[in-house]
């Protein structure tokens, strides 16, 4: 008897009969969807699948949709913090010589600003999307290991909340997002800011690995029968693509941040040349995580305009085959370009030859989508709407930070800008034209699946014209005034330069773009309010997410739909073949083959638990500590393992026990 | 919409081993992203290993003995560990109880000895950068050790109490094994750049 023969507890042998007792309940098995009627059915399921109420019950809260509304409310408040950080700054360097902001506090603030936007901001924002949208559009009831997945948000919420409360207390991190030795090691950065930069990105990339390793699994093995490997949607491809780069890069930042509050807090010496280190290793290992973050922000980003761009040119995207290779192609070589921020730092000529090349190299797969997307259009209707306007504001941003990028990527262009505004530039064109501008478009493609509520339409175009000029009129410009030598992280520059006028500009132009987030703001909350009610399907799409009503109940299907085209609800208009034969008295999810999607297992999905949230407080209290003493290690062990063992240990419901 | 039923997943089995399980791609999941870790720990070992002519910077050999005694440890609980998961996939819940007994025996077993390793290293971690970065590599390893051995005896207890008997805790035991495995094998590496590399320079 093979394992697969061992279907389920029916099934095991007789010895069952004796040992059973107590928690396994004595009737294996309960009522199924099969030929039940839609009332009871969705009775059935709510019963089953709800948060429950109170606000212990919303603590425990493991329902993806609501964990990943959370996470996207969070991440757009940090986004505002950031946000508030770069007006600031702006507001300084208007005009040569102002005293509004002196140099310690600026240093706190353009590293908060690159901070919060990278690590609570970008990457959050992006996984979180993904978190409420892949279930969705993959077909199946809950995101794989929800209670981890709840416990990431709790993370994430205290790492953030850690980072802009030592903001408050004047001990954020003031040695920029990347926090390079020496500044940050013993010698030179006394206090504990540094170390507040270190152990918050530790703890902060936890809860982003655990979020990749759901979203992984989640896609392999919980996608709904016949979804193939080519008839995924391409933005769960491309999160796919995402939470592999996550699972490879995320750690090297980690063992940085932990090398750098070693050498801090108990004297090793890694980052320390007097004693037999490098300060060099320190940018090694950064920039090994740090380039692959760049694709960790702009893949779910391409994957989003993979999805908007089908619906509004009205027909099925061309080259999915290619733009899935190119999603993956992307994803490899982006661990092969990170020496190329560090040109400057005297590498030996054969070595930065070959970063040179794959940086230019990477723009080939990245091209490729570009022309699938532009092939989509030509030969579609396109139906100009507020989110494709976005994915239009994209490729005229993106291309622009590509090719500055191309540039960058020649050493001796490199070693003349290195450090000053025409990088700043070139990386706010690729990350707000690469991530945030297909983001936006995003959030009012999917805001009536989210909230049930159209966004205004009228109001979104002005939103876009308003984003777009004011992020040129900001950004541009830097082009020009980082080629005439100013470099960037100062808080003034005396007026003899002549840099005032276009510093100017560019805070106007920094202005309107803040503006066009506060009429974005007032958008969302007007579509929440006043929205016109949305129905399931107001765009007429064709992946699964349509497939259920704006928002989507907690156990987002009735039944598990049948998948047989990438655009499935295109393919089968009227009817939707669906599977039945799933319990609805137990959270009862299917998982499939990681290939054909072929369907395999009937696995219970977690209910809910408030242990996550006291294992992130137990973890997040020992980083807490571990800036002031290496004893918290020790100290915060034992409630670390006490939470973890109520989190697993089971508490007889049919879902542990099967 | 309207649906239509085209498919039954009524008689499908409610659990599954190894590579059908989520769980065990999760796992694996984890095992790459340590793996990673790892990687980049020994990475940066060599990478001032091999900035430093005089590497070691004049600091003693490490006594290899408690690590090579930590090594046939790990390498002998393989044996037991396969037969557990053999048991495992049977859903034969007594051997199952016995080998959780014996894994659980022979993860703390490595761990008594790991701490002579420490003091075997014969440097400190705040004396250079050769010291620090091999109290980094057994730091990281006996971290997961210690995880791992506490993992396997919580599950051990759970396997006595009438929660054991479940195909669920059949699965959690063998990717308990699974990532055993992951435990022994991520330290050969690290037993050789420990205590081999250091000799050859």
């Amino acid at each position: 008897m093979s394992s697969a023969d061992l279907t389920s507890e029916r099934d095991l042998p007789p010895e069952r009969e004796t040992s059973a007792k107590g928690d396994l309940a004595p009737e294996h098995d309960g009522p199924r969807d099969t030929g039940m009627d839609d009332a009871s059915l969705h009775r059935w399921l709510a019963r089953t699948w709800r948060t429950p109420p109170g606000i212990i019950g919303a603590l425990s809260s493991v329902d993806h949709k609501v964990i990943a509304r959370r996470y996207l409310i969070t991440a757009f408040v940090f986004l505002c913090l950031g946000g508030l950080n770069a007006v600031a700054m702006r507001i300084q360097l208007s005009g040569p010589q102002r005293g509004l902001i002196g140099p310690d506090l600026y240093n706190q603030l353009f590293t908060m600003h690159g901070v919060t936007m990278m690590f609570l901001f970008a990457v959050p924002i992006v996984q979180a999307t993904g978190i409420y949208l892949v279930p969705l559009m993959v077909g199946t009831r809950n995101i794989a290991f929800p209670r981890l997945n709840a416990f990431s948000y709790w993370v994430y919420l205290s790492g953030g909340a850690f980072a802009w409360i030592s903001f408050l207390l004047n001990m954020a991190p003031d040695v920029g997002w990347f926090a390079y030795v020496p500044l940050s090691g013993p010698e030179f950065g006394p206090g504990k800011r540094a170390d507040v930069w270190a152990q918050m990105i530790t703890y902060t990339e936890v809860s982003s690995l655990a979020v990749a390793v759901a979203t992984i699994v989640t896609v392999l093995k919980q996608r709904a029968p016949g979804m193939s490997l080519d008839k995924i949607p391409l933005y769960v491809w491309a999160l796919l693509v995402t939470s592999f780069v996550v699972l490879f890069a995320m750690p090297a930042v980690m063992i940085t941040s932990t090398f750098l509050i070693l050498d801090r807090l108990v004297g090793t010496h890694i980052f320390n040349p007097a004693e037999g280190g490098d300060a060099l290793l320190f940018q090694h290992l950064f920039w090994f995580f740090g380039h692959p973050e760049v694709y960790i922000i702009f893949l779910p980003a391409t994957g989003m305009v993979s999805a908007i761009i089908p619906v509004f040119a009205r027909r099925p995207v061309f080259g999915y085959l290619g733009l899935v290779l190119s999603l993956i192609a992307v994803g490899f070589l982006s661990f092969g370009l990170w020496v190329h921020h560090m040109f400057a730092t005297g590498l030996p000529k054969l070595g930065a030859s070959f970063f040179t090349a794959s940086s230019m190299m990477i723009a080939i797969p990245n091209g490729v989508q570009i022309f699938c997307w532009l092939a989509s259009l030509w030969d579609g209707r396109p139906v100009i709407r507020t989110p494709l306007l976005f994915v239009f504001g994209f490729f005229f941003i993106f291309v622009i930070g590509g090719l500055s990028g191309v540039m960058l990527a020649s050493v001796p262009l490199d070693l003349q800008v290195h450090d000053t505004y025409f990088v700043v530039a070139h990386f706010h064109y690729v990350l707000i034209g690469g991530s945030v501008f297909p983001l936006l478009g995003a959030t009012y493609f999917w805001f009536p699946k989210i909230t049930g509520r159209m966004m205004s339409e009228r109001l979104g175009r002005w939103h876009f014209w308003l984003a777009f000029i004011g992020f040129n009129a900001a950004f541009f410009p830097m082009h020009l005034v980082g080629l005439w030598g100013m470099p960037r992280r100062v808080y003034t520059y005396p007026a003899e330069l002549g840099w005032g006028n276009i510093n100017l500009l560019i805070s106007a132009g920094a202005v309107l773009f803040f503006l066009s987030f506060v009429l974005f703001a007032f958008n969302l909350v007007h579509g929440v309010l006043r929205g016109v009610p949305a129905g399931d399907n107001p765009w007429d799409a064709g992946t699964l997410e349509w497939a259920t009503s704006s928002p989507p109940p907690s156990y987002n299907f009735t039944r598990i739909p049948v998948v047989t085209n990438v655009e499935p609800l295109w393919a089968e208009r009227g009817t939707l073949p669906v599977a039945t034969g799933l319990r609805v008295d137990a959270r009862e999810l299917l998982i499939s083959t990681v290939a054909e999607a072929h369907p395999d297992i009937r696995e219970k999905s977690a209910t809910p638990s408030i242990w996550p949230l006291l294992a992130a407080i137990a973890v997040g209290g020992t980083f807490l500590y571990s800036i002031f003493t290496p004893w918290a290690i020790v100290w915060g062990a034992a409630p670390i393992a006490i939470t973890l063992i109520g989190w697993f240990w089971p508490k007889g419901d049919p879902e542990d026990e099967e | 919409m309207n649906q239509r039923p085209a498919a039954d997943l009524s008689g499908l089995p409610t659990f599954g081993h190894g590579p059908r399980s989520p769980t065990w791609w999760g796992t694996l999941g984890f095992m790459a992203l340590e793996g990673t870790g790892f990687a980049l720990a020994a990475g940066a070992y060599l990478y001032l290993a091999t900035l430093w002519p005089n590497w070691r910077l004049s600091a003693p050999e490490p006594n290899h003995w408690p690590g090579t005694i930590v090594t046939l440890l790990l390498i002998v609980s393989l044996v037991p560990n396969h037969i557990l998961n053999g048991y495992a996939k049977q859903c034969a819940i007594v051997p199952v109880r016995i080998g959780m007994v014996v894994m659980s025996l022979l993860g703390l077993a490595p761990l008594i000895v790991r701490w002579f390793e420490f003091l075997a290293l014969n440097i400190y971690w705040d004396t250079n950068a050769y010291g620090s970065m091999i109290w980094i590599l057994l730091g990281l390893h006996t971290t997961h050790l210690i995880t791992d051995v506490g993992d396997t005896i919580v599950l051990t207890v759970l396997m006595f109490t009438h929660h054991g008997y479940s195909g669920r805790r059949f699965g959690d035991v063998g990717d308990n094994v699974f990532y055993w495995d992951f435990v022994v094998l991520t330290w050969i590496p690290i037993y050789l750049l420990i205590y081999w590399v250091p000799r050859l320079g």
